[in-house]
């Protein structure tokens, strides 16, 4: 090397237009290396195969579950009610709109098919994450009627103890309480009459 | 460019100006890239220094990832490495990323060492630069050896019981040293949970900082070159060394080249060969840490091999340790061993080829020898004492050898 080529005698290049392909392949070549290798790292920030797999559907037993009776199951952490209401509580949550925040289940918390009176598929059957929408206790669940401290009038439904907050036995936030959301139902689907899968859609396959 | 700049454009550079206007970042950027020249012939051997930077990225962010999945108790470790490989999304390749960045740290570590040694990259004014170097290759050793130990597979455990119990030869505080060490009574979970710390925290700050100090003192003194010629002795006219070009674009550029190849390479074991056949990772340590059952044969991961050897070579406990150890110590010298008017092996005479030449062959040979727990004594022994003779003998053949004239300015 003379000195003749030191850095002073570079020349702008002499055909611009192929030197800006070239930047631009290299550019969008790298773009999509440097992507293809960020998305392993990404990824393995997701659920793992244990967690999907501790986190997949639950199959529920209903055949035993007499009318107003609630069990709870387990799915993904939370606890996920599932009742079975008789003729008179089917009868009340119908009249009961106007003590409602949101009666018609308009607010996001339920899957398309469960936005009706009764919340649910079948009428009969309530299944519902339980935690409540305000700060995620686990409310009681009062099914019967009768006079109860905070609700002289109370035609069953679930009382949060922390902050007080009532839902109807669909589910729905009464008017002036903490809670401004509905108690959110969880994808589910009826296997046969006496099994449900949570956490499957009725079409599509698991969520 | 010729283009007139948009609007955004002129927003950018406006943002960098305020930056810079507070921090000067780009003195910082011209005194360590786009004007730091650093000499124009370099050769292949170049490209180590670069890559072992690119595997120290490799192994924090990869490290960082594991460390999320990774559960540092006796109980849980091994289960939680498995889990990694087969539950995690993608977690079997940034493991072995890791492991096999392990490795190919060391390869890359130890050839560039041997072109410091090749080039005279050592000698004054840069002793300072080597001995920072052998400081990293030290806490590189320590770094290696507790993560090998992490996955409390049966060599993680029997290796951490081997090597810890090396301690216990020094004279008086042996065995409290041992058990200060273990934080236990045995190697336990004490142990991993201390290695742990010391493998994902204390020793990568270390690491940081040397690496730092190594550039910084590196970047004061400038880059030697297979010439072993001092560029800065002729500059031109604006104090611009006639025989150096900016690092960044024209080094940046040919680093990253030598990158790409490096990837293909580590790809290929990384997605093939990740065990390497037992070497990079050994088979003993996919069975779980088990105190009732030693295995037959704890050799150490190919890297500590030679020093393995060293150890074996010598049939005093203590002896052996105290000459494995100034087997690492002894390369602190080297500055001051070599006592050359020249700095490059190509100005010198075939006494230093040969010299370093069996020096090599020494170093690959005895690392073989420590693989095995049968090798001969008397083989261990002859190598080991070639091993010690180039350095010990390095004055010697230095100072008398007939040395070639070293020309002014770098050559092709």
């Amino acid at each position: 090397m003379s000195e003749s080529d030191s850095l002073a005698s570079i020349q702008p290049p002499e055909n611009p237009g192929r030197r800006r392909l070239l930047a631009w392949t290299t550019g969008v070549v790298g773009a999509v290396g440097v992507g293809a290798a960020v998305w392993p790292f990404v990824s393995s920030l997701q659920p793992s195969a244990r967690a999907r797999i501790i986190g997949a559907p639950v199959e529920v037993f209903i055949g035993n579950l007499e009318p107003g009776q609630l069990v709870r199951v387990q799915w993904r952490g939370a606890t996920i009610g599932v009742m079975r209401r008789t003729q008179r509580m089917l009868e009340d949550l119908e009249r009961m709109g106007d003590q409602l925040r949101d009666p018609g289940s308009d607010a996001e918390q339920q899957p398309e098919y469960a936005r009706n009176f009764h919340r649910s598929i079948r009428p009969e059957i309530l299944v519902a994450n339980i935690h409540c929408t305000h700060l995620g206790c686990v409310p009681q669940v009062l099914p019967e009627v009768g006079a109860q401290p905070f609700d002289e009038n109370w035609r069953g439904g679930f009382f949060c103890p922390c902050h007080r907050s009532t839902f109807d036995l669909a589910g729905r936030v009464f008017r002036g309480v903490p809670a401004v959301l509905n108690l959110l139902v969880p994808p589910y689907r009826f296997i046969d009459d006496d099994h449900i899968m949570i956490g499957e859609d009725p079409e599509e396959g698991a969520v | 460019m010729a283009k007139p700049a948009s609007s955004i454009n002129k927003n950018i550079h406006a943002v960098g100006q305020w930056i810079d206007e507070r921090s000067n970042i780009s003195e910082f950027w011209k005194k360590h890239l786009s004007d730091y020249y650093a000499p124009k012939n370099f050769n292949l051997w170049y490209f180590f220094g670069s890559l072992s930077l690119l595997v120290l990225v490799n192994q924090i962010v990869t490290g960082i990832f594991l460390t999320m999945h990774y559960k540092p108790d006796a109980e849980l470790a091994f289960a939680s490495v498995e889990y990694i490989m087969r539950d995690v999304e993608w977690g079997w390749l940034i493991r072995y990323m890791h492991s096999t960045g392990a490795s190919l740290f060391f390869v890359v570590v130890y050839l560039h060492m041997f072109r410091a040694l090749m080039y005279g990259s050592y000698a004054k004014p840069r002793e300072l630069v080597w001995i920072l170097g052998v400081t990293i290759f030290l806490v590189l050793m320590a770094e290696s050896f507790m993560g090998y130990v992490l996955p409390w597979g049966q060599m993680s455990y029997w290796g951490a019981q081997v090597i810890i119990s090396l301690f216990g030869a020094v004279p008086w505080i042996g065995d409290g040293l041992v058990e200060w060490i273990r934080g236990d009574y045995m190697v336990a979970d004490a142990t991993l949970n201390r290695f742990f710390a010391l493998h994902v925290v204390a020793l990568p700050l270390v690491l940081l900082l040397l690496v730092v100090l190594h550039l910084a003192a590196l970047h004061e003194v400038g880059s030697n070159n297979p010439d072993g010629v001092e560029i800065k002795k002729h500059k031109d006219a604006s104090g611009r060394p006639l025989d150096g070009i900016p690092f960044h674009p024209y080094y940046t550029v040919k680093d990253i080249f030598g990158a790409a190849f490096f990837l293909i390479i580590a790809a290929f074991i990384i997605f093939f060969l990740p065990e390497f056949g037992g070497y990079f990772l050994k088979p003993d340590n996919f069975i779980e840490a088990d105190p009732l059952v030693t295995p037959d044969h704890i050799p150490p991961v190919w890297y500590f091999t030679p020093f393995y050897a060293i150890l074996q070579a010598v049939p005093d406990k203590l002896l052996g340790i105290v000459l494995m150890g100034a087997a690492v110590m002894i390369l602190y010298l080297v500055p001051w061993l070599d006592r050359s008017p020249v700095k490059s092996l190509r100005y010198r005479s075939w006494v230093s080829k040969v010299a370093l030449a069996i020096f090599a062959v020494a170093f690959v040979r005895l690392g073989m020898l420590g693989l095995s727990q049968d090798s001969s004594p008397a083989e261990l022994r002859l190598w080991t004492f070639l091993y010690f003779a180039f350095f010990i003998l390095m004055p010697i053949w230095t100072r008398f050898e007939r040395t070639k004239p070293v020309p002014e300015r770098v050559t092709k």
